[in-house]
């Protein structure tokens, strides 16, 4: 896997965000349509492309987009 | 007038199922607390015999069956005997927001909480083996069901309990001509495994329980002792209803 795909599926749970606006420093809870059904569309997202269950932890955990790309991988 | 009790479920044997864990398991052990003999089931043998070993009486049966296997279901509905009371209270979560509810997750999730129990029933109704004046409890959600709550990402769960609210209703219909009595329960959230995923976190979960009137999730007593009431003689006239237990949650 690599982060700017990982980028990329970040961005296809977003419809709001430009996808060019989101970048691995990105802190994604300041993001304006940042919600609990985003966060589970992420796990859900995770789940299908990586094959990886990421927790509730694990988003509550990571700040950036680089966090969560770091703690898929570490899964994987 | 001490011996007065007309919840007791003494002189009725009890077919639960999904009983190695959660509702189920308690459920079992309620029912045999209130003098009923039952018969457990579950796919789990190590942990179907833990519930075994704390049900109060004698007679009891375990069968290991996982009900997704038509074979098991076979083996199960030949070993039963004859039921006063059926529970169905096997049953698996699932958390997939609307976009990722593939059919694949949808079957795997109908396939446990909606195929497995109507087949079963079904099988016991043909095989004639639910005593006249039987009791048939159905564990549905209020996730999902009329009257519910429809949270994220609870979309294939909820859909599954929704349709077996609705073919609770029918089966009441027709099986009245028995007098087989037929409802459900409709728990909010209960404190067992299958809440314990960790998709929620523990901090979503205490949030959600302010939420609720009564201020805490349910244990699995609270639903047990609804279950035990739809099954013994107290619920005679009670049919095709389901029983909302969720701390207020729906109000």
């Amino acid at each position: 896997m690599d982060i700017n795909t990982f980028i990329d599926n970040f961005a296809g749970q977003l419809d709001e965000t430009p996808a060019d606006q989101i970048k691995p420093e990105t802190n994604f809870r300041d993001l304006d349509e940042w919600s609990s059904l985003v966060a589970l569309s992420i796990i859900a997202m995770v789940d299908e492309e990586y094959g990886v269950t990421l927790k509730g932890a694990d988003i509550k955990s990571a700040v950036t987009v680089q966090d969560l790309y770091d703690a898929v991988k570490s899964k994987m | 007038m001490s011996s007065y009790n007309p919840f007791s479920l003494s002189g009725k044997t009890i077919l639960v199922t999904g009983a190695s864990s959660g509702i189920g398991r308690t459920t079992a052990i309620e029912c045999s607390k209130m003098g009923g003999r039952v018969v457990i089931t579950g796919r789990d043998s190590n942990r179907l015999q833990e519930t075994y070993q704390e049900l109060v009486g004698v007679d009891h049966v375990q069968v290991v069956a996982d009900l997704t296997d038509s074979k098991d279901v076979d083996s199960l509905v030949d070993s039963c005997g004859i039921l006063d009371g059926l529970v169905l209270c096997a049953g698996i979560g699932k958390i997939s927001p609307f976009q990722f509810c593939t059919q694949d997750k949808m079957n795997d999730v109908f396939a446990i909480n909606y195929f497995s129990p109507v087949e079963l029933l079904r099988r016991l109704v043909k095989k004639k083996v639910i005593a006249k004046c039987g009791s048939v409890v159905f564990v549905a959600s209020i996730g999902g069901c009329p009257g519910g709550k429809f949270t994220y990402g609870n979309g294939i769960y909820g859909a599954s309990k929704a349709a077996l609210w609705s073919m609770m209703r029918f089966a009441a219909k027709e099986l009245a001509i028995r007098k087989i009595r037929v409802n459900g329960v409709n728990p909010g959230m209960v404190e067992t495994n299958l809440i314990k995923h960790g998709i929620i976190t523990d901090e979503q979960h205490k949030a959600d329980m302010e939420t609720y009137p009564l201020k805490r999730y349910g244990q699995p007593e609270d639903i047990a002792h609804g279950i035990v009431y739809l099954l013994s003689d107290a619920a005679s006239w009670v049919t095709g209803h389901s029983l909302v237990i969720d701390g207020g949650c729906t109000i």
